[in-house]
């Protein structure tokens, strides 16, 4: 008996085996059949699909990943190229602006220039500074225009603010320009709240108002304007504005340090009073009698102040 | 023995092979693409016998179905009649040196393949490019590597 009693366990187990087998192909067969045939089998694939989507996401994990990366890579390589241009273009730029800004500058104090010759209804010629010389006994400037230019000696030169000096020099294409500070100078003026004639003498680094009775209605921050008197500058041009009231030496007068109303130390640009400079031209030498005749002639010359008044 | 030491092993495995076998390829190489479902399954069927009976490989075989979006109850075919060959010729198998078992692996795919055609052609759906007539061989060359991946995961540090 041993010798036989393992096959017919084996064949017994063998025969369900391929029962079982059998079962599993017709099954898997008829399942084929319909799900080729039938339309609701379809319905119900779609819905047990939804079982299986997650496989799917999780098996096209590794190609999208890499896709990401790749475009990341490729991202990245484009940003760095792109960051590197624009850190180029926002240097020059930044270099651009800079000029810009200077020219912005220039721009505003140019129509600064030209709002103040065309408020007054002023012939004007802009006039670039060459050079400066600002030492205490020598303030001058030198104008990059000169007779070829038209430029005349005597005439005014004002900026934005108010006077700055006059044209003592005419070369051809160059001509110099005495400062109100400049030691030699002296300009005659006005208060303009009041009219009380003056004379403001240049005293190297600031202005100063000499010989004010000590009763003359003079009072810090009043604004001094020229009176037009002695024909050399045209009336009404700021010169500056009382900033110190002081006993003179003598304690009989008083005097007046100004600040200038130009901006004389600042710019590059200036402006040329033409016009009345024709006749005026003719008085020289400019310096000596733009000094010397007012301060005499001044106080009696009552009717002359009237027209210096008005104008501010 | 160390059969139930990692029962997470089967289904994480089964999953990982039909993952596999869904893993977007290029073009040119998805016909050389073996079915690695069948030979994770076959490993199983050898080396842990018992574990997984008919019912489930034909359940398996459903999924797998699904998954790949082939006729319903093809797969469940196939990797039943996998089953049953497995089952037979488990004893001899199991004791083949690594080539030999190899081959006869390939064998087995290709028969697998051979049922697919006909049940393509039953349906008349398309045939497989020529390609696909060397997957088998590709399985075969797979398969020790799988071999001994998979036992050495299964039994671990005991070797």
């Amino acid at each position: 008996m041993p010798p036989y009693a393992g096959p017919p366990v084996a064949r017994s187990d063998d025969i369900a085996g391929t029962l079982r087998l059998l079962a599993c192909i017709v099954l898997a067969i008829g399942l084929m059949v319909l799900d080729h045939q039938a339309q609701w089998l379809k319905t119900v694939r779609g819905y047990a699909e939804l079982l299986v989507e997650p496989l799917w996401e999780v098996a096209g994990m590794p190609a999208r990943l890499g896709r990401t990366v790749r475009e990341d890579a490729a991202t990245l390589g484009r940003l760095t190229d792109e960051n590197d241009a624009l850190r180029n273009a926002l240097l020059v730029e930044r270099a651009r602006n800079a000029r810009l800004q200077a020219a912005a500058a220039e721009n505003a104090r140019l129509r600064g220039l030209l709002g103040a010759a065309e408020q007054g209804g002023l012939d004007v010629q802009l006039a670039p500074i060459l050079d400066i010389a600002l030492d205490p006994n020598r303030q001058r400037l030198t104008l990059d225009i000169g007779s070829a230019a038209g430029v005349r000696e005597g005439q005014a030169v004002i900026d934005a603010g108010g006077l700055i000096g006059q044209v003592t020099r005419v070369r051809h294409s160059s001509a110099e320009v005495l400062l109100l500070t400049d030691p030699s100078h002296a300009v005659p003026v006005a208060v303009s709240r009041n009219g009380i004639r003056l004379v403001v003498y240049g005293r190297g680094d600031h202005l100063e108002l000499a010989n004010i009775p000590m009763s003359a209605d003079v009072k810090v921050g009043d604004l001094i304007v020229t009176s037009g008197l002695g024909e050399r500058f045209p009336p009404g041009f700021p010169v500056g504005t009382v900033a110190r009231l002081q006993p003179d030496a003598s304690r009989t007068f008083l005097i007046a340090v100004l600040t200038p109303a130009a901006q004389l130390d600042r710019g590059r640009d200036v402006l040329l009073l033409r016009g009345r400079q024709a006749t005026a031209a003719a008085a020289v030498p400019a310096p000596g009698t733009a000094g010397d005749t007012p301060p005499g002639a001044g106080p009696p010359a009552v009717p002359r102040t009237a027209p210096a008044e008005p104008a501010p | 023995m160390s059969r139930a030491r990692k029962p997470w092993l089967l289904p994480l495995s089964l999953l990982l092979g039909l993952l596999l076998g869904l893993l977007p390829l290029p073009d040119a190489v998805v016909p050389l693409r073996p079915y690695w479902l069948a030979l994770v399954l076959a490993y199983w069927l050898l080396e842990d016998h018992g574990r997984i009976g008919l019912g489930g490989v034909f359940a398996l075989g459903l999924f797998a179905d699904l998954a790949y979006g082939t006729l319903l109850g093809e797969q469940a075919l196939r990797l039943s009649a996998m089953f049953f060959i497995l089952q037979r010729f488990r004893a001899q198998m199991r004791f083949y040196p690594m080539p030999q078992q190899a081959l006869a692996i390939g064998g087995l795919l290709l028969n697998d393949l051979i049922l697919a055609t006909v049940v393509d052609f039953a349906f008349g759906i398309p045939p497989r490019p020529w390609l696909a007539w060397l997957s088998p061989l590709v399985g075969a060359v797979l398969w020790p590597m799988l071999f001994v991946a998979l036992d050495a995961v299964r039994i671990g540090r005991r070797r």
